[in-house]
Order: structure tokens, then C-alpha cells, then sequence
């Protein structure tokens, strides 16, 4: 209950973005290298002059910790993180959700076929999923996002400009389907032998009725519970693949690319990077809370645990 | 017998066909990528790409570069890196085997142990707050990206408390070879091997957690409180013994994806030059003999892992012994 | 030797306190077999657990007096009661098949309860180990020993599990439908070793089940449990000539005789036994009794002396 809060208050700050970047006054998407801000009635540059070495580099303002008014600071283009932070947490929840939905209904799609029509269907099935699960998945995403990312993907009509957040959602929603396929199907074939679905086999039901009115709802259940788990999932791999900037591309943020906007303010300025990590530990941690929670509630005998990498 | 091994290695040949030929096609075949391209630059002319081409042997078909490719790598070995030539990429691969075997195995020893004692603990006290604790614990360090708590961890022992006693004791970023000072090798991957560990302490410790409590409900475990045995003797000889097969399927699948690359994040973060950071460079290079080398070896290295875990069930699960 | 008065073991649920065990009380003689019988949730396994001291669910509570050749048990120290269990008491239960660790060899799991209980080696408790296992009939026991539970079948686990209750020379055996889950044939056998290890130990035998064929062949007493409460008790002669209890008689009626005609149909009994969340003060029995009278929504006391029945309608001996 408390992470569903938790988990609320965080998305609706996030969709609060462009309220605060027009109420603090800034554009989190363009650098402002020379602006400056009021603070305690006084003018400061955002990029401060850099007082050691040669005295060439800037460093970003440090936190304000007045909200509107660079809360968080600068990153090293001079963008007030705090509403930077926001932004990226719209990308953050869209990407991982997105590529939920993705996974999931490609996962049911695969099992249901796999797990109900067996044969030379399931084994077909079977084996390419063999073959994506052997396979490391943070390898897996890394190999799809750095040939696509530069160039985009055209499929037939589709096509997905580079730099689109379509690539990560494909991607990540692609490479996770097995995680989800796998227990799907062996659902699916232990209530393809149930009683309920052989009487209505023996009744004369088409397959397709079958499959949607009587093993779907059954395997619903653990499609919901998979839901937070997956988003959990989700959002590190994308936040690892922005880190790798190989994920969300600029000008739009992610909480992942936040983070590896601060790498080089790491030592001076650790908030850049601390901040979205932070969002990203919150975020994640609700919603393995909630997963645990729904499974506890939905289906306390299921073998589905947290994790997965 | 003979034909479980046979069946075996058919499989393992099959899944590293399988994620070669696969990689292969992500990188050829997939619509609008053109390796040519990538190499030669953003704004090449199209008389170098074609040269380009000709001269990596992209002008052939799909099958001849993949035949061609494989033959390189397994047969004459003598395959060399597509960005800088002549670099041989089998030895290269082969180098960075020791720096990611040292951080999987250092952080599997801390992630076996404290997950086994977290676990442990927080079973048999189920419901207490010791159990809520650990719980929440687990939960945070699953829900930590690993590059990030590297980034805090470098934070604190390589900037802020540097000069302390408390970390001064920490090198530099980078891998030392054990055959130059052990001493120095271990002290380089203790914060690596503690960062890497800690997702995985969090993540084995609530699975084993689950499974002691499953195992404790069972009936032989009534069986042995009506031998008036202890209930810490229960918990460790009977339940925890039991609980341990499913723990190692869990731990060779793990281990086998991180020795096989997976351990990147972590190895990018504390610049350690591993399987991992050598495939995420060629990967932004494009540098498919690297790329191609490296992810046979991840793969066999998974498939070899998912091998070990069958032979370890013989030990661990006499009902499997049998058949 | 076992002494059990005004036993009460109620769970605290989500929907209420639930009274499995109420004022229970019985004896169990020095070498006697007691059979205990009842449907399932009658309470006849909750009870011997109390006796166990094995209900550790932190939402039960036990009260009353358990007293066992002497002692009392009720409120003893865990690490107390952990020695006498699997020393001077053990306990078999129903299913085989899952009450032996599969990891560990029977030797092992036999040579563990022995030296839990007396200071010997590791060796020694082997060598005992296959004594107990060729006492109990199983053939080879020096190769049975190195055995792991799923290489036997069901009714040789059930004899190791035997071999293992009885390998400390416990003065008292609880044996919870130790035959339910085996054949029939199989059945016989393991009633017939029972018997013999009894008399041979000179152990006191109790015997859970809901078989009144099993009690004929075995019980000296029998005590007929319902709802918690017990209905009948006497030797066994006295209640299958003479069943006072109306529960008792269609447990009787349930079975088919061994002698005489076959009854064209045999008596299930009906109704479902009652919930023991919302107890009353009326007879448990009462909804599913054909003879209920008025004084039935009071609860019956169990009267008697050598034949005791806790029965308003019936007037007994």
C-alpha cells in the first residue's frame, strides 16, 4: 500500500514536468552555459568559473535547495537538473512501461501458441527461446541498441527514426519475452490437460474459444503479477542503457542518461548522478514491493520470483 | 549415460549456433544497418563504401561471411579485428578471461555466503523484525543499478573519503594481474567484488528465503522435529540441505551469464578491461570479429554453466542420481 | 504411563478462534494399543500432536495436562520436550512417501535419531540402524541403509520409518494413519509388524485412524473422537458388540460386516461434521443425528466407567 502510494506520488511529480520547468523558469533541454539566478538577491552564473588548475573549466552551480530555483543544480551544460530529473522520469516510466506491455503480449502470444498447440509448434517455439535465454541479456539489448540506435529500424510500413524512444521500448520489450513465455507456456500446457479445458475440447469448442475464453483468464493472473515485476526489471535495463548511452538519445533524458551526464561531475558535483539513481532505487524498490504483494494476494503458490538478469 | 552426454552436446552446440548465427544476423541482416557504413564513417563516399566492402568481404553472401567467420575463429584462429587491423582478436578475447573470472568469482564467494546467511537467518526468524530487516534489505540492494552503486562507492573510496583511514587503502581505478602482486590484485577488486556481490546477496537471500520456508512446511521436516532433533539442526541439515538444489540452478545460471559478459556494467564502471568492457568497445565499434568471438565464448560459457549445474544436481539431489 | 486431562488446542484465525481440541481427556496404559478413530478434522491428529509437544504454529494455544510417565508436559521447555521426543515417544505419520528427507540416506536419517538421543558413534548407530531395519522386515538391510527414500517403495519407507520411530526404544509410539496410504495387501503387513514390535518392545501404541476395520484388527481401547470432542470410549470387544454412541454406530453401520448378509446398500452418514469456529452449547453431533431429542442443545458430558459415551439419548451399562 505504502509503495503504491510511493509509486503514485513519484509519477505524478514526473508528469508535473512542464509545470515546474515553466514555473522555475528554465529549459531543460538547452544549454545555458551563461545564465544566471537570484540567490538571496544576488546574481550567480550557473556555471561557475573553476578556481583550480588553470582556471579555464566552469563547474556547474551546486544545489540551491530552493525548489524553482536549480534545486538540485546544474549538470555541465548548465540545465537545472532538478526539472531535467522530472523530464527524465516521464521517459523513464514510458520506456518501462511500454516495453511491458511489449513483453507480455508477445510473451502470451508465444506461449499460449507454444503451450497449447505443442508439436512441431512448440518445438519451434521452444528452441528460439532456448536460444534468446542462453543468451545474456545486457549483451543481447546492448548488440540490438548499438546497430539500431544509430540508424534506426524499418520493418515493411514501420519505421523507427534513430534517436526514437520506440528503439529502447522494441528492444528491451524483445529481449525479456522469453523471462515471461517460459512459465507461460508451461501453464498453458498444464491447463491444456486440465479438466475444464478437456471438456470443452470434448464439447466441440473451436480453439480459438478455448484459448480465449478458457486458458486466457486462467493465465491472467500471472500476466498482472508479472506486470510490476517486469516494469521493475524494465527500468534498470533501460537506465543501463542510457548509462551505456546507447538508450535514450539527446536532447530527450532518461533517468539512465542523467546519470551518465554525471559521470564527469562525478568527483565535484555527485548530486547529477546521485539524484536520478536515487528515483531510479525509489521507483524500483516500490515496485518490487507491489509485485511481491499482488503475488502474495493473486497467487501465493507461484514460483515467480523477483530478479532476473 | 553415453547418450545423455551426446544429447547434451548436441544441445550446447545448438544454442551457440543458434546465438552466433543470431548475433551474426543482428549485425547484416538487420533492415537499415550497414556494417560498411558504420566503419567507414558517417559522410563516406560511396566509392569507399564499396572498397570498404570489398575489402571486409561484405560484398559475399550471408552464409560464405558467417562460414568464413566461424572458420577463422575456431580453425586457423588467426581472425583480426575489423577497426584496428591486424589486432588478433582470439588472444585478445583471451586476455580478459583472468580480470572477469577474478571479479565473478571473488563477488560469488561474498554472494553465496551472505545470501546464505541472510536467508538462513531470516527464515528462522520468519515474521520478526530481523525478517522484515534483511527483507528490505534485499529489496533495496535488488533495486540498485549496479553502475550506480559503483558510481557511489567510487564516490565515497575514490573522492570523498579517499584520505581516510577508512579507505586509503583502496587503489586506483583499474585491474592488477595477481602474478604481479596478489596483494595488489585483491585489493584493486574488493569494492568491485562487494558492488557487484550486493544485487545478487539481495536477490539469492530472499529466493533462499522462500524455499527454506516452503521446505519447512514439508513433512519430513515434522519427521524430524518428531525425532526430536533442534530446530537449528532442522533448519541447516534438512531444510537448507534441500533448499540448496534449487539455489545452485539458480547460482550456475548466474555465473555463467557474468564469467560470459554480463558483468559489463560493473567492469565499465571500475574500469576493469574484462570479456565485458572488451565486448561493450568492439560493440560501439562495430568490431564484429571481436563481437562474434566474444559472444560464442559468453554463450559456451552459459551453456557450459547450465552443463556444471546438471553434474552438481548428481551431487546435491540423489533422486536425479538415479536416472 | 500417558496421561491427558481437559486437553484444549485452539488456532487464533482471520475469521475467528477455532477450538480444534475440547477438554479432552484419556489414558494410555503401559503396553496397551489405543485406537483412536474419527472423520478427518474429528481432532484426533491435533490431539496426539499436542501430546508431541509438535504444534509450534505461533497462533495456537494448548492448555490442560498432558502427563507422561509422570511428567508433565504441558509448559515444559522446548529443549525439554525435544529430548523426550524421538527418545521415549515417537511418532509415524501417514504418507511415507514425503515424511523422509530425499537428500539423505535411510542410515543416515536412522543413525541421526539415535545418536541425537545417546552418546554413541556415528558407527555404532549404523550398526543398530540395520538391526532395527532387518527387525522390521526389510530385506537386505545392510544394503537398505545406503538407500535414499525414492529408491524404496511405499510400504519398505513406511517400515524405515518404523525402524527409525522405534530406534531409541520409545515407550510410547503415536502411529497416524501409518497404513492409509499404502495398499492393502501392503496394509496388513505393516498392521501385523506393529502389533509384533509392540509386544515385543512392550511399548503403549497409539493408533490414529478413521478405519474401523484397522481399530478391529489391532486396538485393545478405542476412543471415538468428533469435532473435538470425544463421543465413546471403551475396549474394543465392548464397541463393536455394543456401540452406544450414535456417531459410533454409523461409523459401524459405514463399513461392511464381515459376517452375515450383505445390506443392500451401506449407511453413509449425512450431513458434513460442523465448523469448530462458531461452537454452541449443543451436542456437536446433533445436526447429522437421527435420534436427537430436546436436551441435545445441551452438551452431553462423557458418563460412564469402563463404557463411556457422551450421549444424552443413550442409557448405558
Amino acid at each position: 500500500m505504502v509503495a503504491l502510494v510511493a509509486l503514485l506520488l513519484i509519477i505524478a511529480a514526473c508528469l508535473l514536468a512542464p509545470a515546474y520547468a515553466q514555473w522555475a523558469g528554465v529549459d531543460p533541454f538547452s544549454s545555458t552555459l551563461d545564465a544566471t539566478i537570484k540567490i538571496d538577491g544576488q546574481d550567480v552564473p550557473v556555471m561557475e568559473q573553476s578556481t583550480e588548475g588553470l582556471g579555464l573549466g566552469y563547474n556547474p552551480i551546486d544545489p540551491t535547495w530552493q525548489l524553482g530555483n536549480y534545486f538540485l543544480g546544474a549538470d555541465n551544460q548548465g540545465r537545472d537538473v532538478m526539472a531535467r530529473l522530472l523530464y527524465g522520469g516521464i521517459n523513464s516510466f514510458l520506456i518501462a512501461g511500454a516495453a511491458t506491455i511489449l513483453t507480455l503480449a508477445g510473451a502470451t502470444i508465444l506461449g499460449l501458441a507454444s503451450g497449447f498447440f505443442g508439436g512441431a509448434i512448440d518445438t519451434m517455439i521452444s528452441r528460439f527461446l532456448d536460444v534468446l535465454w542462453a543468451f545474456p541479456v545486457y549483451l543481447l539489448a546492448i548488440s540490438l541498441s548499438i546497430v539500431l540506435i544509430a540508424q534506426g529500424i524499418s520493418i515493411g510500413p514501420i519505421t523507427i527514426e534513430s534517436g526514437s524512444l520506440w528503439l529502447p521500448i522494441f528492444i528491451i520489450g524483445i529481449i525479456y519475452i522469453p523471462y515471461v513465455a517460459r512459465p507461460i507456456r508451461g501453464q498453458v500446457m498444464s491447463l491444456r490437460k486440465s479438466e475444464f479445458v478437456m471438456a470443452a475440447i470434448g464439447l466441440g469448442a473451436p480453439s480459438s474459444r478455448i484459448l480465449l475464453r478458457e486458458i486466457l483468464p486462467n493465465v491472467s493472473t500471472t500476466l498482472i503479477v508479472f506486470v510490476p515485476l517486469m516494469m521493475a526489471i524494465n527500468m534498470l535495463t533501460e537506465s543501463a542503457l542510457s548509462y551505456l548511452s546507447i538508450g535514450v538519445q539527446p536532447p530527450d533524458a532518461s533517468w539512465g542518461t542523467i546519470i551518465q551526464d554525471g559521470q564527469g561531475l562525478l568527483y565535484t558535483r555527485p548530486v547529477v548522478s546521485l539524484a536520478p539513481g536515487i528515483a531510479i532505487v525509489l521507483t524500483v524498490l516500490a515496485l518490487n514491493v507491489l509485485g511481491d504483494g499482488l503475488r502474495d494476494a493473486l497467487d501465493p503458490r507461484s514460483k515467480i520470483k523477483i530478479g532476473g538478469r | 549415460m553415453l547418450w545423455a552426454i551426446l544429447q547434451r552436446l548436441w544441445q550446447m552446440a545448438f544454442v551457440m549456433i543458434g546465438i552466433s548465427v543470431l548475433v551474426f544476423a543482428i549485425f547484416f541482416a538487420t533492415p537499415g544497418a550497414d556494417p560498411a557504413a558504420r566503419i567507414a564513417g558517417r559522410n563516406a563516399s560511396p566509392e569507399i563504401l564499396e572498397a570498404v566492402r570489398k575489402s571486409f568481404g561484405f560484398d559475399q553472401p550471408f552464409y560464405v561471411q558467417y562460414l568464413l567467420m566461424m572458420k577463422r575463429i575456431f580453425i586457423t584462429g588467426d581472425l583480426t579485428s575489423f577497426v584496428n587491423r591486424g589486432w588478433k582478436v582470439v588472444p585478445a578475447v583471451v586476455d580478459t578471461i583472468p580480470v572477469t573470472l577474478s571479479l565473478v568469482t571473488g563477488a560469488a564467494v561474498l554472494w553465496v555466503i551472505f545470501s546464505i546467511i541472510i536467508g538462513t537467518v531470516a527464515a528462522a526468524n520468519r515474521g520478526k523484525w530481523a525478517d522484515k530487516l534483511l527483507m528490505i534489505l534485499g529489496l533495496i540492494g535488488i533495486s540498485m543499478p549496479v553502475y550506480w552503486l559503483g558510481d557511489v562507492m567510487n564516490l565515497i573510496t575514490q573522492s570523498r573519503y579517499k584520505d581516510t583511514w577508512l579507505f586509503s587503502w583502496v587503489p586506483p581505478l583499474g585491474y592488477q594481474n595477481f602474478s604481479d602482486s596478489p596483494k595488489g590484485w585483491f585489493l584493486s577488486l574488493v569494492i568491485p567484488w562487494i558492488t557487484l556481490a550486493i544485487l545478487y546477496i539481495g536477490l539469492y537471500g530472499r529466493v533462499l528465503r522462500a524455499n527454506l520456508i516452503e521446505a519447512m512446511q514439508e513433512d519430513y521436516v515434522r519427521t524430524a522435529r518428531a525425532k526430536g532433533l533442534s530446530e537449528s539442526r532442522i533448519l541447516l541439515k534438512h531444510a537448507l540441505r534441500t533448499s540448496m538444489i534449487s539455489f545452485v540452478t539458480l547460482f550456475g545460471l548466474d555465473f555463467g551469464a557474468l564469467v560470459g559478459g554480463s558483468a559489463l556494467l560493473t567492469e565499465v564502471v571500475f574500469d576493469l578491461h574484462g570479456v565485458g568492457k572488451l565486448t561493450y568497445d568492439a560493440l560501439k565499434n562495430l568490431d564484429l570479429p571481436i563481437i562474434m568471438t566474444t559472444v560464442l565464448y559468453a554463450s559456451f560459457f552459459v551453456v557450459a554453466a547450465n552443463a556444471l549445474v546438471d553434474i552438481a544436481y548428481v551431487f546435491l539431489d540423489p533422486r536425479v542420481r538415479q536416472s | 504411563m500417558l496421561s491427558v486431562r481437559d486437553l484444549c488446542v485452539s488456532f487464533r484465525t482471520e475469521q475467528g478462534v477455532l477450538r480444534a481440541i475440547d477438554h479432552v481427556s484419556f489414558d494410555v496404559e503401559a503396553g496397551e494399543i489405543l485406537g483412536v478413530v474419527g472423520e478427518s478434522g474429528s481432532g484426533k491428529t491435533v490431539s496426539l500432536l499436542a501430546v508431541m509437544g509438535l504444534i509450534n504454529d505461533p497462533n495456537a494455544t494448548v492448555t490442560g495436562s498432558i502427563r507422561f510417565k509422570g511428567r508433565e508436559l504441558v509448559g515444559l521447555k522446548p529443549s525439554d520436550l525435544r529430548k523426550l521426543r524421538g527418545r521415549d515417544m515417537a511418532m509415524i505419520f501417514q504418507d511415507p512417501m514425503t515424511a523422509l528427507t530425499p537428500v539423505y540416506t535411510i542410515g543416515t536419517q536412522i543413525a541421526e535419531q539415535i545418536t541425537t538421543h545417546q552418546n554413541i558413534s556415528k558407527r555404532a548407530a549404523l550398526d543398530r540402524a540395520v538391526q532395527l531395519l532387518a527387525e522390521v522386515n526389510i530385506p537386505k538391510p545392510e544394503e537398505a541403509i545406503s538407500r535414499y527414500p525414492h529408491q524404496l517403495s511405499g510400504g519398505m519407507r513406511q517400515r524405515a520409518v518404523i525402524a527409525m520411530a522405534l530406534s531409541n526404544n520409545p515407550s510410547l509410539l503415536i502411529a497416524d494413519e501409518p497404513t492409509t496410504a499404502l495398499d492393502v495387501t501392503v496394509q496388513a503387513q505393516i498392521l501385523d509388524l506393529v502389533r509384533k514390535l509392540q509386544r515385543e518392545h512392550k511399548s503403549s501404541v497409539v493408533f490414529i485412524t478413521h478405519d474401523m476395520g484397522v481399530i478391529a484388527e489391532i486396538a485393545d481401547h478405542v476412543m471415538v473422537m468428533y469435532a473435538g470432542r470425544i463421543a465413546e470410549r471403551a475396549n474394543k470387544a465392548e464397541i463393536f458388540r455394543r456401540p452406544l454412541h450414535p456417531y459410533t454406530r454409523a461409523l459401524l453401520d459405514s463399513i461392511p460386516p464381515l459376517r452375515g448378509p450383505r445390506p443392500p446398500r451401506l449407511r453413509a452418514i449425512p450431513g458434513a461434521p460442523p465448523s469448530l469456529l462458531h461452537r454452541t452449547e449443543a451436542c456437536a453431533f446433533a445436526p447429522r443425528c437421527a435420534k436427537k431429542i430436546e436436551i441435545c442443545s445441551l452438551k452431553p458430558a462423557l458418563r460412564g466407567t469402563e463404557h463411556e459415551v457422551a450421549c444424552h439419548v443413550v442409557n448405558h451399562g
